[in-house]
C-alpha cells in the first residue's frame, strides 16, 4: 500500500512536469534558441545563407548609417505613440460609456470588439480601398456632389503613416475597450457608493477612484499595444506596401526585406535584435513590477 | 488472389523508381501558368512525374525565402526559377548541378545568344536552362490615345516630353504608372539606357563606378525621370502594374513604360498589336540599346539517378523549339533560342527578337538592373530605395544622383 501511495504521489509530482516538458522544450528551442541564433547571426557577415564569419559590430554600424533604418525608427516612434495613445483613450471612453448600464450593451459590445477578429491583412486591404481617392471615400463624396472633398493621405508620403494609425486604431480600440470594461466590472461597487455618499461628482468619481483603480488594465493595454506596434508588418504591407516611396517603412518591413530579399542577413538580424531589445526595454520593467507585487 | 492484388497495388504506386522532377517557381498568374504548362505537358509526355511547387508573389521574393528554407533543411528542389545574380550566387555556393553533356549533344552554344549564356552558363557549366528573354525598356502605347491627338509614336525624349501637354489637353493621362518601388526601378533602368546610352549604363550600373553614378549623365537621367513624374496621374502610388496596363487598354492613359510581360495583359484584354496598341522601344539618345532579362530554371544538384534523369528531360523539354514558341506566346517574351522560326509569334515578339540579335552583335544589349542581373540584390535594393525616394518626393536630380551613389556605395 505504502509503495503504491508513494508511486501515486511521485506521479502527481511529476505529471505536470512531464506534460509540460514537450511544449517547454519546443519553446526553448524555437523561441529562445532562435533568438540566440539571430543574435549570433547579427555579428556575422551572413549574406544569403547563415555564415559564421565574425565581423563584430559592423552590421550595427551599417544599420544605423542607413537612411531607410532611420526612416523606420522615426516612423515607428510616431506610429507607436499615436496608436497607443489614441487606442487607450478611445478604448477607455467606449468602456466608460458602455458601463453606464445602457440598454443593448450585449449588442454593442461585440460590434466594437469585432474588428479584432479580422486579420491585419484584411483590415489593411479594406482600408486601402476605402482610402484610395480613385475608388474609395473621395470618389463617393464626389459622386454625392461634394466635389471639393479631398482626402489623399494614403497617396501622400508625408501623411501615409497616419492612415496606418487610423486603420490600426480601428482594429484594436474595441479590444482595449473590452480590457477596460473587464477592469470596470471588477471595481467594488461599495467604494463607488461610499464616494457618492461623500458627495463626489461623476467626474471626480472617475478621475479620483475609477481610473486609478484601472491601473492594471492600463498596464496590460500598454504592453499589448506596444508589442503590436513594434511587430506591425502585415498591416503596413497590405495598406501601403511601405510606400509611397519608402515613406511608411517600419522596422519589421525593413528586417524582412534585408534578411530575405536583399541577401543582407547580417544587417537584417541586427535590426531584429534592436527590435527585440526595444520590446525588452518595455517588457522587463513591467514583468519586474508584476513579479515584485506578487511577493 | 489477394497476394496478387497486393502485388499489383504495390507495382501501381508511382512514388518510387520513376524519373520525376520538382519545379519551384512563382509563375502563378494566368499567362505565366499557361506558359509553364507547355513545358509540363512535354515533360509528362516523356513519362516523367512533374511536381509543381508554386510560391505565389510576382517578383519571386516569397519564392526566394521558401527556397532558402528548403536549402537550409537540405532538401533543394530539382529546378527553381531564379533571376540573374541569384543564379551566380547559388552556383558560387556550389549548390547547382549542370546539364553540360545534354547541352553539348544538342548544340546549345550555337543556339543561344551571348546575353543568355551569360546568365545560364556559369563558369563554363550550364547550371540553368533558359525559357525566354524579356525586354524591359518598352513603351506600351494606346493607338486610340495617339489617334485622338493625331501624333506619331515618340522616337526621342524631346518628342515624348512634348506629347505630354497634348495628352493632358485631350483629357488623357500621358503615362500610366504603378507607384511601387520595383516598377520605378524598371522605369529607371529604361531611362538610364535611353538617356545615357549603353556605355554609361554598363559603367554606372554594372561596374558601379562612383564618379559615373554621381556624374552629369546620371543627373540627366534623373531629370528625365522628373519629366516622367510630371506625366503620371495623382493616384499612382501603390498601384499594381497590371492596373496601369489596364489604363492603357481602356484608353484612359496613353503610354506605359514596362517590360514586355505587360503584353499578356493586353492579350488578355483582347487587344491586338498594331490594331489596338503598339509596343515601341523607349527612346535612345545615344546609339541603340536593349535591356534584357533572362528567365531560366536553375538545376540544383541531385544524387538519385531518377531525379537526374528528370532534370535532363526537363532541360531538353525547355529547349525544344516548339515548347519555346508555345511558352513565350503565353508569357509575352521571346524564345531564348535564336535559331528558330518566329513566324508563328506576333509582330511585337518578332521586332524584339530582331532588336536583340542586332544589339547582341553590337554589344549594346545590357542586362537588367532592376531584375538583379547587372548587380546583386543588396545593391539593387539600396538603389531602388534611392530611386523610389526621388520619384515620390521633391528631390532635385542632383540630390538624387548623390543619394543613389551613396546608397550603392553603402551596399557594396
Amino acid at each position: 500500500m505504502a509503495t503504491k501511495a508513494d508511486f501515486r504521489t511521485t506521479l502527481q509530482d511529476w505529471l505536470p512536469k512531464l506534460v509540460l516538458a514537450p511544449s517547454f522544450a519546443v519553446t526553448l528551442l524555437f523561441v529562445y534558441g532562435f533568438i540566440l541564433f539571430t543574435v549570433v547571426l547579427s555579428f556575422t557577415g551572413s549574406k544569403m545563407l547563415p555564415k559564421f564569419t565574425w565581423v563584430g559590430f559592423e552590421n550595427y554600424e551599417k544599420l544605423f548609417a542607413l537612411p531607410a533604418w532611420s526612416t523606420a525608427i522615426v516612423n515607428i516612434a510616431i506610429f507607436a505613440t499615436l496608436y497607443i495613445t489614441i487606442c487607450t483613450l478611445i478604448g477607455l471612453m467606449l468602456a466608460i460609456f458602455l458601463d453606464q448600464k445602457i440598454r443593448g450593451e450585449g449588442v454593442l459590445r461585440p460590434i466594437y470588439l469585432y474588428p479584432m477578429a479580422l486579420s491585419f491583412i484584411v483590415t489593411g486591404t479594406a482600408w486601402k480601398w476605402f482610402l484610395d481617392p480613385g475608388i474609395g471615400l473621395e470618389r463617393i463624396m464626389h459622386q454625392w456632389g461634394w466635389e471639393s472633398f479631398s482626402f489623399t493621405w494614403i497617396k501622400d508620403g508625408e501623411m501615409a503613416l497616419y492612415t496606418i494609425v487610423i486603420a490600426a486604431v480601428w482594429q484594436t480600440s474595441g479590444f482595449v475597450m473590452a480590457m477596460f470594461l473587464a477592469g470596470l466590472r471588477g471595481i467594488d461597487n461599495e467604494i463607488l457608493k461610499a464616494a457618492q455618499i461623500d458627495g463626489a461628482s461623476n467626474w471626480q468619481l472617475y478621475r479620483r477612484i475609477v481610473i486609478p483603480l484601472l491601473r492594471p488594465a492600463f498596464l496590460s493595454a500598454f504592453v499589448i499595444l506596444s508589442h503590436l506596434a513594434i511587430k506591425s508588418y502585415d498591416l503596413v504591407i497590405a495598406l501601403t506596401g511601405g510606400g509611397p516611396g519608402r515613406a511608411t517603412e517600419m522596422p519589421a518591413t525593413f528586417m524582412y526585406s534585408y534578411t530575405f530579399t536583399r541577401n543582407q542577413m547580417g544587417i537584417g538580424a541586427s535590426s531584429a535584435v534592436i527590435m527585440l531589445m526595444t520590446i525588452a526595454a518595455i517588457m522587463v520593467p513591467y514583468l519586474y513590477a508584476e513579479l515584485k507585487e506578487k511577493k | 488472389m489477394r497476394a496478387m492484388s497486393i502485388t499489383a497495388l504495390l507495382l501501381a504506386t508511382p512514388a518510387f523508381a520513376e524519373p520525376s522532377v520538382e519545379v519551384m517557381h512563382f509563375w502563378t498568374s494566368g499567362g505565366e501558368a499557361a506558359a509553364l504548362g507547355a513545358v509540363r505537358d512535354k515533360v509528362v509526355a516523356e513519362g516523367v512525374t512533374w511536381t509543381d511547387a508554386p510560391v505565389a508573389g510576382g517578383g519571386g521574393d516569397q519564392a526566394k525565402t521558401a527556397l532558402q528554407a528548403r536549402i537550409a533543411s537540405g532538401n533543394p528542389p530539382a529546378a527553381m526559377l531564379m533571376l540573374g545574380q541569384t543564379i551566380t550566387d547559388w552556383a558560387a555556393e556550389g549548390m547547382l548541378g549542370n546539364v553540360d553533356a545534354l547541352a553539348e549533344a544538342q548544340g546549345w552554344d550555337a543556339a543561344l545568344p551571348q546575353a543568355v549564356k551569360d546568365w545560364t552558363k556559369i563558369d563554363g557549366h550550364y547550371v540553368s536552362v533558359p525559357t525566354s528573354v524579356h525586354r524591359t525598356d518598352m513603351i506600351w502605347a494606346s493607338k486610340a490615345a495617339f489617334d485622338k491627338i493625331g501624333a506619331a509614336h515618340p522616337t526621342t525624349w524631346e518628342e515624348l516630353n512634348a506629347l505630354a501637354p497634348k495628352f493632358l489637353e485631350a483629357g488623357i493621362v500621358p503615362l500610366a504608372h504603378g507607384g511601387q518601388a520595383w516598377q520605378e526601378a524598371y522605369m529607371f533602368e529604361a531611362v538610364a539606357l535611353g538617356v545615357g546610352g549603353a556605355d554609361f549604363y554598363k559603367k554606372a550600373l554594372i561596374d558601379l563606378d562612383d564618379a559615373t553614378l554621381r556624374g552629369p549623365e546620371m543627373v540627366a537621367v534623373f531629370a528625365q525621370m522628373a519629366a516622367l513624374r510630371g506625366m503620371v496621374d495623382a493616384n499612382f502610388p501603390g498601384r499594381d502594374w497590371n492596373l496601369a496596363s489596364a489604363m492603357v487598354t481602356n484608353g484612359e492613359a496613353a503610354m506605359q513604360i514596362m517590360g514586355d510581360w505587360a503584353k499578356g495583359e493586353f492579350t488578355n484584354a483582347g487587344k491586338k498589336p498594331g490594331d489596338d496598341y503598339a509596343c515601341i522601344p523607349v527612346p535612345k539618345a545615344k546609339g541603340d540599346g536593349f535591356v534584357y532579362l533572362v528567365n531560366s530554371l536553375s538545376l540544383f544538384t541531385q544524387t538519385e539517378a531518377d531525379l537526374i534523369k528528370g532534370q535532363e528531360v526537363l532541360a531538353s523539354a525547355i529547349m525544344d523549339p516548339a515548347v519555346q514558341i508555345a511558352f513565350n506566346q503565353a508569357k509575352g517574351a521571346i524564345p531564348a533560342r535564336t535559331d528558330i522560326d518566329l513566324s508563328a509569334m506576333d509582330t511585337c515578339a518578332q521586332a524584339t527578337s530582331t532588336a536583340l540579335a542586332s544589339n547582341d552583335t553590337a554589344g549594346t544589349a545590357v542586362p537588367t538592373f532592376a531584375g538583379t542581373h547587372a548587380a546583386n540584390a543588396a545593391v539593387v535594393g539600396a538603389a531602388t530605395d534611392a530611386i523610389t525616394a526621388f520619384f515620390n518626393s521633391d528631390q532635385t536630380p542632383e540630390e538624387a544622383a548623390t543619394a543613389l551613389a551613396d546608397a550603392i556605395a553603402a551596399a557594396r
